[in-house]
This record gives structure tokens, sequence and C-alpha cells, in this order.
């Protein structure tokens, strides 16, 4: 700590000699108008990759668009004409970017319906069950990680890790199909217990609603979260056997601390600070997993509809989806960047 | 000191030397108990992958000639029960390896050739190179992988070289940055100056210094990739991503949720191509975590 803390004063001492004292707290803004910009440049690249990417697809979209029906060729036009696809490439492009700015992805080839309305109304849906899963996996995997780590090597840890290690290497769909025959179908004397899919089972209204969106969710937070609480377990665990050494912690005890408060006030809020920046890295995995929960268990939302727009595929839908969920992942990254020298100041120095 | 006629030759003391390691690293990481039973599961997979023609034929994925009638239970005669068009599952679930290990190990490759390529790179040549290179690689980390993937192969035509692609572009960021940051370190040490000074280029440093110190550490991450990299094989192939005309575990996995196992209850068709992958994808994380811990024993603690 000491080694650590000394070049650190130096350089404090020559700053105030070389001029008007600086002081802490001013790096914060100039750290934070970095990350906003690295924010806004990483989406406007998205934006710039999602209009280029589609684009590749041999083949002519109208095509595709008419399913291989007879159409004449004043239809085709027709067609090329509404989603604008008679242009030049570079002005659809200038033109997605424009209408992009202003929330305007264009038209499902599929649904014949702007793709903000569909994102809009699929979006709550899909809050509603990553919201949930996420609070969950994340409290799961801090709280199992942290009693394996100080309990490390023990029987209680080598389970622990093994089935998180084994859950994490489990493919997330077949997962949820297992559970959908097991707890929802029925196997032998099981009777099913839970919906098979969908959110609401209709007709429902106020408290009885919200109690069938709840019983209709259960399996699906199950599924992400057996899948995703490993990574933040593994993470946790790491993070904190890294303090266990600390000089600190040794102190906190000879105070006579109980082992408990050594745990709770000491190693684990260190132990907390990777494992936040590492968490929200990690959104990306579950983004891929809320795609395939909500296609195994017809979940009407984000996931759900990409998995839709693929099967067609509607370029435009699959392209605001895919600027969607970039988007979601890098604004997550962002904000955990902002919350982060708020835990820890040496960050924004 | 004089060189007598028995000294051995560079190369030999070279061999001796790599020798030497190996067999460090082989006593080391047979003190991982979880690494070995990795290992035990992925030889007997690989043999079984490798010798699977001598088991089952090369018709066993043949819809027209199908041995037993549609959708069976496990009986004698099938011991994993039939598919929609009466093949025998546990024929296919052992073909199906061939194609699971194989793109698994080809993207995992193509990934860290390209993370590795990057890294080194970027390392070594600072100033505005290593800036771009590492935007790049920056924002192909946050960009959810899968999704890209996704994009990928639907923008492809259908077929496991473009599985491969799909999966091998979308992540190699994480090998870049790993293989950057030690070539950063590798770079710092005295015996690169000296190679410098000596009038070592640049391929030359990178490939004969740099590149030597970087390889475990490649090692292990090749590991690690495979096991996602069979998983993502698995996910594009269930929806409907893959090569139709190959049997994989995801594409069996998507034919049996298409065939309507999950309504009807038939559990049998489901959890082998699962159980599978999940085998496989843990034994290669099991391994790649062992020789990470035998690499880095700082990490030793955290097994």
């Amino acid at each position: 700590m000491t080694a650590d803390a000394t070049p650190a004063l130096v350089e404090d001492e020559q700053r105030t000699a070389a001029g008007p004292r600086v002081r802490r707290g001013s790096a914060y803004p100039r750290y934070l108008a970095g990350k906003v910009a690295g924010a806004a440049v990483s989406l406007l690249a998205v934006l710039v990759t999602s209009f280029f990417l589609f684009r590749l697809i041999p083949g002519d979209p109208v095509k595709t668009m008419t399913g291989g029906r007879q159409v004449s060729a004043e239809q085709l036009a027709a067609y090329r004409e509404e989603f604008g696809l008679d242009l030049p490439l570079w002005r659809q492009f200038t033109d997605y970017c424009g209408k992009a700015l202003t929330g305007d992805f264009g038209t499902s080839y599929q649904f014949r319906a702007p793709v903000v309305d569909k994102i809009t109304e699929a979006l709550p849906n899909t809050l509603l069950l990553t919201g949930t899963a996420f609070v969950l996996y994340t409290a799961l995997g801090i709280f199992l990680g942290t009693r394996s780590a100080w309990r490390h090597g023990k029987l209680g840890d080598r389970v622990n890790t093994g089935l998180a290690l084994t859950l994490y290497s489990i493919p997330s769909f077949w997962l949820g199909l297992l559970l959908i025959i097991v707890l929802s179908v029925g196997i032998g004397p099981l009777p099913g217990m839970f919906p098979t899919g969908g959110m609401e089972s209709g007709g429902e209204e106020g408290f009885a609603y919200v109690l069938d969106v709840a019983h209709h969710l259960v399996l699906p937070v199950v599924t992400l979260v057996a899948v995703e609480y490993g990574q933040t377990l593994l993470v946790t665990r790491s993070a904190l056997l890294d303090e266990m050494g600390s000089d600190y912690l040794t102190t906190a005890r000879a105070k006579g601390l109980r082992d408990d408060l050594v745990r709770r006030r000491h190693a684990v809020p260190n132990a907390l600070l990777p494992t936040v920046t590492l968490i929200f890295i990690n959104l990306g995995r579950t983004v891929a997993g809320v795609i395939l929960v909500e296609t195994v268990f017809s979940w009407p939302g984000l996931g759900g509809l990409f998995y839709q727009a693929l099967s067609v595929p509607d370029l435009p839908l699959v392209q605001g989806l895919f600027f969607v969920f970039a988007a979601a992942v890098i604004l997550m990254n962002t904000l955990a960047d902002l919350v982060y020298p708020l835990l820890d100041p040496r960050v924004a120095r | 000191m004089t060189t007598t006629e028995t000294a051995p030759s560079p190369r030999a003391l070279a061999r001796q030397r790599r020798r030497a390691s190996v067999a460090r690293f082989w006593r080391q990481y047979r003190s991982e108990r979880a690494g070995l039973y990795g290992l035990t599961a992925l030889s007997l997979c690989a043999l079984l992958a490798l010798f699977a023609p001598l088991f089952v034929g090369s018709d066993v994925s043949s819809v027209t000639d199908a041995p037993g009638r549609p959708m069976q239970s496990p009986s004698t005669e099938f011991p994993l029960g039939t598919d929609q068009f009466g093949r025998d599952l546990l024929g296919l679930v052992i073909w199906g390896s061939r194609v699971s290990l194989l793109v698994g190990l080809l993207a995992a490759v193509l990934s860290v050739a390209i993370g590795t390529l990057i890294g080194v790179t970027a390392g070594h040549f600072k100033g505005w190179y290593a800036t771009v290179m590492m935007r790049i690689t920056d924002w192909f980390l946050v960009m959810p992988t899968l999704v890209l993937a996704i994009a990928l192969a639907t923008v492809m035509s259908r077929s496991l070289t473009t599985t491969v692609v799909a999966i091998g572009v979308t992540t190699w960021p994480t090998t870049a940055r790993l293989v950057r940051a030690q070539t950063l370190a590798v770079e710092t040490r005295p015996y690169i100056e000296r190679a410098q000074a000596l009038g070592g280029g640049h391929w030359h440093i990178m490939s004969r210094h740099v590149l030597p110190n970087v390889m475990p550490l490649v090692l292990a991450q090749t590991t690690l990739i495979i096991s996602s990299a069979i998983l993502a094989e698995a996910t594009l192939a269930f929806l409907g991503l893959g090569d139709p005309t190959v049997v994989s575990w995801g594409g069996l996995l998507q034919d049996a949720r298409e065939a309507g196992a999950v309504s009807s209850g038939d559990w049998w068709y489901l959890v082998p191509p699962g159980i599978a992958i999940a085998v496989v994808a843990l034994a290669f994380t099991l391994c790649g975590r062992a020789v990470e811990s035998v690499l880095n024993p700082r990490l030793g603690v955290s097994r």
C-alpha cells in the first residue's frame, strides 16, 4: 500500500509546486466527457455497421419480400419505391442515418408496420424479463461467489464452482426446452405446473393479470438466471480471492472484528469494484441469452421479434433490432463507466 | 572458454529446453484434478468423433432409407430412440460430434489467430496503428458477440464456412487485448533491446521473441474459446442459421423442436444432444482453466 501511495504523493507535491493545486474531484467532468464521447462514436459506428452489414446480403430484398410469388415488374418497382430501394446506395445511406437519428428505422417487410412501433411494443416485455433476471443472477452470483471465496478449497466451494461451470456450459435454449417439458408439459406423474410460453393467458384484469404475468415469467427467468449467474459467481470469487491476502484484512481481524464483519464491511466492498465492470461487460452475453430464451418461451419481446425477423429475413427489422441490442450494451457499459469513479475515486484520475 | 566438439548445437539445445518445459508443464497440469477430468472427457469425445465411421455408417443421416419408424422412444434396437424420419438418434448424436467439434476447433483457431495477429502488432508498433487497432478491438468488445455472429450468418449463405467465419470474426477481441498486454510486457525486456541493437527487424522481433512468449497465453485462450465456439455453433444451428445439410448437435435440437418434441413431451429426443454439447463445452472450459492456472500461478489460488 505504501509503495503505491508514495509516487502519488510525490506527484501531488510536484503539481502543487508547478501551479495551483488541482483538486481531485475536478478530474471527473473530463473523464465523463471522454466516456460519453466514446459512447457516441461507438453508437455511430454501430449505425454505420448496421447499414452496410445488411447490404452485403446476396439477392434482391424485394424478391425475398414477395416470397417467390409471381409478381409483375410494375409491382416490383412499386415495392422498391415504397422501401426506398430504387435510390443509389449513398442516398440510401444518408437517408438511413438521417432517419435513424430521428428514431425512424423504416418499415418492416413482414408486419407492414414501422420498425420503431414494433420495437417500442416489445421493449417493455424484454425489460421486464431481462431486468428481473439481471437483478436475480447478479445477486445470486455475488452471494454465492463471496461464500465460495471465503471458504475456498472446501467442499462447499468446489460444489458451488463446479455447478456454476456446468450450468455455464449448458446451452440456454436447451435448458429452456427441458424446463418446458418437465414443468409445463409434465412428465410421467408430474403435472404441468407452468404455462408453456407467452406472457399472459388473456382475459385477466388488475391483480389477477399481474399474477398471471408473474406465473408466465417464472420459467424464462429461471433459465436466464441459471445460465448467467455462473459468470458473476466466478468473477466475484476471483476478485475476492485477490483481496484475501491483503494487510487491511489482517488488521481488521487483529482489531477483533468478527469474521462475518471482516467479510461484509472490508473485503466484499473492495472485491466488488472489479466485479461491477465485468458484470456490465458481460451484458453482451445476456443479450444473447435473452434472444434464445424469448424464442424458446415465445415471450413477446425483442429477442422473439429478432428470431421472427431472421427467419424471413425482414431486413429493416433485423437492422433496427441489431442497433437496439448493440446500443443497449454500449449504454449500459457507459453507465458502468460513469458510476465507477463514484465507487472508486482512483479511476477518474 | 573454448567450444568443444561435444557441445550441443544451439538448435539441439533449444529442442532440449522445449522438451523440459513441456515436461514441467505436464507435471503441474497433472496436479489439477478438474483439468484431468476435462482432458479425459475430451480424449474420449475426440476418439469417438474420429472413429465415428466405424460405429455408424455415413448413411446415418439419410432420410430416405431410415431404419426405424418415426419418433420411437428408446428401445434395445435404438438406445436413444428415433427422430421424425425414423433415423437412429444414437448414430446421429455420434455423427454430429464430428461437425460440432470441427466447427468449434476451426472457429476458435480463426478467432485466436486474428486476436494474436492484432494483439502482437498493436503491442509492437505503437502510435496511430496501435490506437486504431485498439479502437476497433474495443468496439468489437462492446458489441453483443452473438448478435453480430447471427447478423453475419444471416447475410452469408448457409454453410459450415459461414458458421466458422461468423464465430471467428466476432470472438477475437478478448484475445487481442490479452496478447497486446503480454506483448507490451515482453517488449520492455532487455533482450528485445539487444535484438534491436544487433539489427533485428520488426518481423524477427515479433516472430522470434514476442510470439514464443505469448504462445502459452494463446494456448490457454484457445482452449477457453473452443468451449464458447461450440456453444455458439449450437446456437446458430438452433436458430436455423447453420448448414441444413449436415448433422450437428445444435441442428438436432432444432429438428427436435420443429418435430414438436417439446409439446409432446418427448424428452429422450432433446436430452442427448444437449448433454453432448454441455459435456464438451464443460470439458474445454475445465482444460482451459487448468492450463491458465498452470501458466499463471497468481491465479493458482482461484482454482
